[in-house]
């Protein structure tokens, strides 16, 4: 077995909700090899979303340890956690989370205002991740003059360009038609078999999670069971 | 620099809701802008009395109080004191209260002796003033104003001096001379002047003869103005009349604040459109904040740290208040030949609207700093629970 991207160990994690203490996660322990295509699947409430968020450096354990990428997260301040995100991980979102008045273009340099890259090169580095999830032609174009496919592959494009070592997405076809959903799907299939991104996907959709290498399933807080697909 | 497309498109994100926020700094940095220039005008004043050399001798209590013409002589021995001459307040209008007339009631001699330097009178227009008792000298510009020539009788209202002979308030004067200064600097200060004989005034009112509102005086050693005014004032220390002398800039300034402390009444009034304005801007700058809480958080999702956010939000604070008070200021500076219009005897400066700078970033930083704070603060994951 390949090394693992990600490792969690005995993680647990409440929140207060006023007075009450609510258990999320309990006692979680997960391995995920470094170039798998992982679905995560489970009912609303299993706590997929918030195991995406340890596992995306935007959330810390309550317990346990966490570590991604060969950095131990639990042990990272906000600053610290901050400039983790913005070199080993990238995010995609249901509802694409593209900035409203900025072009695809400045949308997917974002990430890439971080570095310390000129301009030429950020334009370079933003056209090459917009021409690898086909998009290339609506660099110009606003969110709002994308459909909701193109504007999830800008988001893809915008996960991808500072290079991370690892995608996590959060149910990245659920606002999206079937073709287009398939379409990502693809993508992000081909994200990792072709350039060996690790991908975590959070997924309601059963056919979403067939594009998966393996599939996790999550209730009330714990992992039921691990499969293997072709 | 990297930022600053990210920053300029997120102030645009409510193009109507900027620019009515814009629209509003503007205005009152329009307003800040004209009200600093005329308190700044007020506070450097550069009319009136003019020179190192020269200094004015009050009645100690009040420039409203008369001194005895008497003290001309004693001033006049005090060693040191090249000249000295006697004027009194006419406050006069010509036809109705707008129209201010600069009238000075003047000794022929010492005033042009102590003067010089500053006016230019054409030996005619001199001689012809010296040969008539109701002569008057006005400056050109005053004439042009109102359409006054050499010959023409003219009538000017006192709000003060009642005559003697019908205890009327108008007196009527005839134009003999135009007078121009030789100083363009002062051209604005002494622009409404009207200079009239003082043996004429001092016959003709019906009280307060024999007594003058201050008296000038002109210092051979300027480097001396301060032991001479002493002299001069230890001379009528314990008279019924004590007097204060004082450098003519001084004296300038005094009679100014006679109208009030225009700084405090300017500055009020901004303080009352600042403070609505915190209000204002503030409150946009919040709303403006707490729309985008989504996308804030997808700036720290993606590695945005705290303080950058923190300055993302009070770089667009900064661009929109520093944006509107340079418009604001350009337009009072655009505007300075209109207040001159309606302010003669000040100089207007640019160096006032100076300071509108510093104010709009303080006023961004005052504003800003909340919403920033707040997005500062941000919780991504809280942020992002309803917008995935």
């Amino acid at each position: 077995m390949s090394e693992a991207i990600v490792s969690l160990r005995n993680v647990d994690k409440r929140y207060i909700r006023g007075k009450q203490s609510v258990e999320v996660l309990q006692g979680l322990t997960l391995d995920i090899p470094k170039g798998e295509f992982v679905a995560l699947m489970g009912p609303s409430g299993s706590g997929k979303t918030t195991l995406l968020n340890l596992i995306g450096g935007l959330d810390t354990p309550s317990s346990g340890e966490i570590t991604v990428a060969g950095q131990r997260l639990d042990q990272l301040g906000s600053g610290a956690l901050a400039r983790w995100r913005a070199t080993h991980v990238g995010f995609v979102f249901q509802f694409y989370n593209l900035m409203p008045m900025l072009t695809a273009q400045r949308n997917v340099e974002l990430p890439l205002l971080l570095t310390n890259l000129s301009a030429a090169k950020r334009k370079a580095n933003v056209l090459a991740a917009l021409t690898l999830v086909g998009i290339a032609d609506r660099a110009k174009h606003k969110p709002n003059e994308l459909s909701g496919g193109q504007a999830q592959r800008v988001a893809i494009a915008r996960a991808l360009v500072a290079d991370p070592t690892l995608l996590v997405c959060d149910e990245p076809t659920g606002d999206l038609d079937r073709k287009s959903a398939d379409e990502v799907l693809h993508l992000l299939q081909i994200l990792n078999r072709e350039h060996g991104k690790s991908i975590i996907v959070v997924t309601h959709d059963p056919k979403a999670a067939e594009f998966a290498s393996r599939q996790l399933h999550m209730d009330k807080g714990a992992l039921l069971e691990a499969g293997t697909l072709a | 620099m990297k930022y600053f497309p990210l920053i300029w498109a997120t102030l645009w994100r409510k193009k109507t809701r900027t620019i009515f926020t814009l629209l509003s700094i503007i205005v009152a940095f329009l307003l800040f802008g004209m009200l600093e220039t005329v308190d700044y005008a007020f506070a450097h004043p550069s009319g009136g009395i003019t020179g190192a050399d020269k200094l004015v001798t009050t009645n100690k209590y009040s420039i409203t109080l008369s001194l005895p013409f008497s003290d001309a002589q004693q001033i006049r021995s005090v060693p040191g004191v090249a000249e000295v001459t006697w004027i009194s307040w006419f406050g006069a209008y010509y036809q109705e209260s707008k129209n201010f007339v600069f009238a000075l009631p003047v000794d022929t001699d010492s005033y042009f002796n102590l003067h010089k330097d500053e006016f230019i009178v054409s030996d005619q227009h001199m001689q012809a003033y010296r040969n008539t008792r109701t002569g008057a000298l006005v400056n050109a510009a005053l004439m042009k104003k109102f359409g006054w020539k050499v010959g023409d009788k003219v009538p000017l209202h006192s709000t003060i001096w009642t005559q003697k002979k019908d205890g009327s308030l108008d007196w009527t004067f005839d134009i003999v001379g135009s007078i121009t200064v030789k100083d363009p600097t002062q051209a604005s200060a002494q622009a409404s002047t009207l200079l009239f004989h003082y043996e004429l005034f001092d016959e003709g009112r019906s009280f307060g003869k024999g007594d003058v509102g201050w008296f000038e005086e002109r210092v051979d050693d300027p480097a001396k103005s301060s032991a001479i005014s002493n002299r001069i004032d230890a001379l009528f220390a314990n008279s019924p009349n004590e007097t204060k002398t004082q450098p003519a800039n001084d004296f300038t300034m005094a009679f100014i604040k006679q109208f009030g402390d225009i700084g405090f009444i300017l500055r009020a009034i901004l303080g009352a459109v600042f403070f609505t304005l915190l209000f204002l801007t503030g409150n946009t700058m919040m709303q403006s904040v707490r729309e985008r809480i989504p996308e804030l958080a997808v700036l720290k999702t993606l590695g945005f740290g705290d303080g950058k956010v923190l300055g993302l939000v009070l770089a667009e604070s900064l661009l929109l208040c520093v944006i509107a008070a340079i418009i604001g200021l350009a337009l009072s500076y655009a505007a300075l030949p209109i207040i001159k219009l309606g302010l003669q005897g000040v100089e207007l400066s640019p160096k006032a609207l100076i300071p509108g700078l510093g104010a709009a970033v303080l006023l961004a930083l005052i504003v800003g700093l909340p919403p920033a704070l707040r997005a500062m603060r941000l919780n991504i994951v809280d942020a992002l629970a309803d917008k995935r």
